[in-house]
C-alpha cells in the first residue's frame, strides 16, 4: 500500500487531457477485506467459501433475474467507446480497466462465458472468459475503483449504468466471503448504534450541547439542537459527519439556524442518526432497506411530521429515490410535504417566502464555486422541475454570496466529476485512488481560480467534503477551501435577536 | 440445348428451395430469440427508481427522451462526435436500405417505398461510410482498440460485407431483378421460388440470414435494450408515486411496511 509521499501526484495543466492508456497502473490498488465478523453480521460468510466459483456464478444469475437494469446493461453494450475518457479514474490513472466498459466487461466476460450462447461455445470470438481466481481478485480490485457516480451512464447511448454492476459484482463478492472492509464495518455500526461513526446517544447529546453553546457564544442567539425530542415537526436525517467533522460541523450549525430563524420544531433522533446509507455501496438491497427502516421508525417513534435530509449526495439518493419504495408509506406524514426533504428544497422555500433573510455582505470576503455532488446531479432531484437538483443549490449560494462562479459547463450539473472518494471508498487504504481520481475535479477548479481567484468550493455532501479535505492540498489548494453550502447560510442568515 | 436448360430450371429450383428454407429458418430464431429476449427484459422488476437524472417527471417526457436517444443518439452526441458522426450515419443508411428493400415485399410497390428507394445506393453508400469510420476508429482510439473484443471487429466486417455486396449488385454485379421480386413475394407466401445462381445475390443472402440468426444472442441486443434501460426509461418521481416492483425480498421486514409486489415506471 503506497503511502501518500510514494505516490505520483498528477500535475494540474492548462485542460484536462485524456492519458494513452497504461495497462495495470492501478493493479496494486485494492481496500482490505472484511473480516469474518462484519461479514457474518451482514448475512455474508466470514471467509472466502470453498465453492465460491459456483456460489458466484448463482449469484450473478441470481442478480439477473432480480435486476432488469442489470440484465438489459450486460446484454447492450456495443463496446461504442463513448464512455472510455469520461470516468474520473481513468482520467485520474490512465489505467485502461477503469474505463467504464473495461469495468463492465470484467464481469460481463463471466456472464457471457456462464449465461450466453456464444460465450458458451466461441469465449475467445466473443472476449468470454471462466470465472478464475485471478478474476475474482480483478474484481475486488477494479470494482473497489468506481465510485458508482453515473458520470459514464450520462454519456451511454444505452444508459448503461456502470454502478449497477459495480453494486452486483459487490454483492457477489461478499456472498462469496470477499467483503469490503470499510463499508462493511460501517455498516454494523449503523445498523447496532445507529450511525457510520458508532456515537451512542450520551455522545451525540453532549456534542449537539456543545454546539449550542458555541452557537450561543459566536452569535449570541440560543439556538437549540435538539435530540430525540417526542412531537417536533421535523426529524433531521444528516450524514453522521455533520456531527463532528470540518467543515460539515459548520453546515449542522447551518441548518440549525435556518430552522430556528423560520421557527420550524426539529429534532435529530439516536436512533436514525445517519443518512449516509452503505447497504448502497456494497449493492445489498437487504441491508440498505434496513437501515432505510430505521428511518421510518425513528418518524413514527418521535411523531414528527416531515423528514428532511441534510446535506451527503448518496444519502440523498437513497432518500429521494429509494426510501419510499424501501420502507413507505408514509403516509403517517405531513402530505403538505415531499417525503423526504432536502435541506436546500426547505432553505429555497423559505428563502423564496422570505420567511428568513440573508445578508451576502456577510460572505464578502468569499469568492465562492460549488461542486455538484455525482448522486445529487445524476441520481436524484430537488424540488418540483427536472433538474433542480442543479438549480436550487446555485439559487441558495447566490443568496448567500455576491461573488459566485461556476466551473466549466463539462464538468458540472450532470456532467459533474465525482469528488474521488464516493461510493464507499473514501478510506486510507485507497488514499492513492482518491487523489488521482480527485485529478478532473481540481483540473476544474484550477481553471476557475486561475481566472476568478476562487477561495471556496462549496458541496452538499459529507464525503466530498472529507474527499477534498484530504486531497486539496496534493493539488495546491488549503484544506479548509471546502465548506459546507449550509456554513454560507449559517453566515449569511439575518438573525433576530429577540424570541421568535 | 434443351438438357442443359433443364438442368438450370432444376438447380434454380433447387436453390431458391435451399435459400428460402435457410432464410425461414433464421427468420424464425430471429423472432424467436428476440420475442424471449423482450420477454424476460419485461419481465425482471426494476426493484429501485434508476433515471439517469435529471430525467423527465412524466411518461410523455420520458417518450421524448427515448424518441430523442432513438432517431438522434442524444447521449452519443453528448459523448463523442466522430462516434456519433459515423454510428448515425451508418443507422440512417440502414433504415433508408430496410425501407428501400421493402420494394421486393410489395406489389404494387408504395408510393413512399419507389421514393426512398431512389436513395437506395446513397443508403448502402452511407453504411459503407459509417461503418468504415468505426472501424478506422475501433483500430486507432487506443481506449476503443483496448476494449474490442474479436467479434466486435467482425461484426463491423460483417455488415460491411452485407451493404458492399448490396453495392456491388448495384454497381456491376447485377442481378435479375424481376426474379428476385418473383423469390421474395414467394417468401411472403410460403410459396418456393426459384432463384438462379448469382455469387454475389447469394453472398449477400446468406450473410443477411447469419446476421438475423445472431442478434438475438450479440450485442445487437442493444436494439431491445434501449427501451428496457432503467436509467432511461424510467420516469423521474420517486416521490410523488411510490415505485414499488415484485423484487423478492424475504429479508427484512416491520410492521406497517407493505411487501413491494408490482412494478410501476
Amino acid at each position: 500500500m503506497p503511502k501518500p509521499e510514494d505516490i505520483d501526484i498528477p500535475k494540474l495543466g492548462d485542460f484536462l487531457v485524456t492519458p494513452a492508456v497504461s495497462p495495470d497502473s492501478m493493479a496494486h490498488s485494492q481496500p482490505y477485506v472484511a473480516n469474518a465478523d462484519h461479514q457474518n453480521a451482514l448475512g455474508f460468510p466470514g471467509e472466502l467459501v470453498d465453492n465460491w466459483h459456483d456460489v458466484a456464478i448463482a449469484k450473478l444469475g441470481e442478480l439477473t433475474s432480480k435486476s432488469r437494469g442489470l440484465q438489459v446493461y450486460l446484454d447492450s453494450c456495443v463496446k461504442c467507446g463513448a464512455c472510455t475518457d469520461k470516468c474520473h479514474y481513468f482520467l485520474g490513472t490512465g489505467d485502461p480497466k477503469n474505463m467504464p466498459v473495461a469495468r463492465q466487461d470484467l464481469l460481463r466476460k463471466v456472464y457471457r462465458r456462464y449465461f450466453t450462447l456464444p460465450g458458451k461455445y466461441f469465449p475467445k470470438l466473443v472476449g468470454a472468459e471462466d470465472l478464475t481466481e485471478e478474476v475474482l481478485d480483478e474484481w475486488y480490485k477494479y470494482y473497489h475503483q468506481c465510485s458508482q457516480c453515473r458520470r459514464c451512464s450520462v454519456y451511454c447511448p444505452y444508459g448503461i449504468d456502470t454502478s449497477e454492476v459495480s453494486m452486483a459484482a459487490r454483492e457477489i463478492m461478499a456472498s462469496v466471503g470477499k467483503g469490503q472492509k470499510y463499508c462493511n464495518e460501517i455498516i454494523n455500526k449503523v445498523h447496532t448504534i445507529g450511525n457510520n461513526l458508532g456515537l451512542p446517544e450520551p455522545a451525540l447529546a453532549d456534542t449537539l450541547q456543545g454546539l449550542e453553546e458555541d452557537v450561543l457564544e459566536d452569535d449570541g442567539v440560543a439556538v437549540k439542537f435538539p435530540l430525540d425530542v417526542k412531537g417536533a415537526d421535523v426529524l433531521l436525517v444528516t450524514p453522521s459527519a455533520d456531527f463532528f467533522a470540518e467543515p460539515h460541523i459548520d453546515g449542522l450549525i447551518g441548518y440549525a439556524k435556518v430552522f430556528h430563524q423560520a421557527g420550524i420544531s426539529w429534532t435529530v433522533s439516536s436512533y436514525a442518526s445517519e443518512a449516509a446509507n452503505f447497504g448502497l455501496f456494497i449493492g445489498s438491497y437487504d441491508n440498505m432497506q434496513k437501515m432505510a427502516l430505521r428511518i421510518r421508525e425513528a418518524a413514527l417513534e418521535l411523531g414528527v411530521k416531515r423528514i428532511v435530509f441534510g446535506e451527503c449526495g448518496h444519502a440523498w439518493r437513497v432518500g429521494y429515490s429509494f426510501l419510499d419504495t424501501l420502507a413507505g408509506p408514509f403516509d403517517f406524514l405531513d402530505g403538505d410535504y415531499p417525503v423526504p426533504q432536502h435541506i436546500v428544497e426547505v432553505t429555497h422555500e423559505l428563502i423564496q417566502q422570505k420567511r428568513i433573510k440573508l445578508d451576502p455582505e456577510a460572505n464578502n470576503d468569499k469568492r465562492v464555486t460549488f461542486h455538484d455532488s455525482c448522486n445529487v446531479a445524476r441520481a436524484s432531484r430537488m424540488g418540483t422541475e427536472s433538474g433542480g437538483q442543479l438549480v436550487l443549490p446555485r439559487e441558495v449560494i447566490k443568496a448567500c454570496c455576491n461573488h459566485f462562479f461556476d466551473m466549466p459547463e463539462n464538468t458540472i450539473g450532470e456532467a459533474t466529476f465525482c469528488c474521488g472518494g464516493g461510493g464507499g471508498l473514501l478510506t486510507d487504504d485507497l488514499v492513492e485512488l482518491r487523489i488521482k481520481g480527485a485529478l478532473p475535479r481540481m483540473q476544474a477548479l484550477k481553471e476557475l481560480d486561475d481566472q476568478h481567484q476562487i477561495t471556496h468550493m462549496a458541496a452538499i455532501c459529507a464525503i466530498c467534503k472529507s474527499q477534498f479535505s484530504k486531497v486539496l492540498p496534493y493539488y495546491g489548494f488549503q484544506m479548509d477551501q471546502v465548506i459546507s453550502v449550509h456554513q454560507l447560510v449559517g453566515d449569511a442568515l439575518v438573525m433576530s435577536s429577540g424570541e421568535i | 440445348m434443351p438438357g442443359c436448360q433443364s438442368r438450370q430450371v432444376a438447380s434454380s429450383q433447387l436453390m431458391g428451395t435451399v435459400l428460402s428454407i435457410v432464410l425461414y429458418f433464421s427468420a424464425v430464431i430471429f423472432v424467436v430469440g428476440l420475442l424471449r429476449r423482450i420477454v424476460r427484459y419485461a419481465s425482471i422488476p426494476a426493484p429501485l427508481k434508476i433515471p439517469t437524472t435529471p430525467a423527465p417527471t412524466t411518461r410523455r417526457g420520458v417518450a421524448l427522451r427515448l424518441a430523442r436517444e432513438v432517431v438522434l443518439f442524444e447521449s452519443l452526441f453528448k459523448a463523442s462526435k466522430w462516434t456519433w458522426l459515423f454510428g448515425w450515419l451508418f443507422h440512417f443508411g440502414l433504415l433508408l436500405s430496410l425501407l428501400a428493400h421493402l420494394r421486393f415485399f410489395v406489389d404494387p410497390v408504395w408510393w413512399w417505398v419507389a421514393f426512398v428507394s431512389r436513395f437506395s445506393p446513397y443508403a448502402g453508400m452511407l453504411m459503407f461510410l459509417g461503418l468504415s469510420g468505426l472501424l478506422l476508429r475501433r483500430f486507432m482510439v487506443d481506449r476503443v482498440r483496448y476494449i474490442s473484443a474479436p467479434s466486435d471487429f467482425l461484426m463491423l466486417l460483417f455488415l460491411m460485407a452485407i451493404a458492399g455486396t448490396g453495392l456491388l449488385m448495384r454497381y456491376g454485379f447485377r442481378a435479375d431483378i424481376v426474379e428476385l421480386k418473383v423469390f421474395a413475394m414467394g417468401l411472403k407466401y410460403f410459396d418456393f421460388a426459384s432463384l438462379a445462381f448469382h455469387p454475389v445475390l447469394l453472398l449477400h443472402l446468406l450473410l443477411v440470414a447469419v446476421l438475423l440468426l445472431i442478434f438475438p444472442f450479440s450485442k445487437l441486443l442493444h436494439v431491445p435494450g434501449l427501451f428496457f434501460s432503467p436509467s432511461r426509461y424510467q420516469v423521474d418521481n420517486p416521490r410523488e408515486k411510490r415505485h414499488l416492483s415484485r423484487r423478492s425480498n424475504d429479508g427484512v421486514r416491520t410492521q406497517g411496511v407493505e411487501h413491494p409486489e408490482r412494478d410501476s415506471a
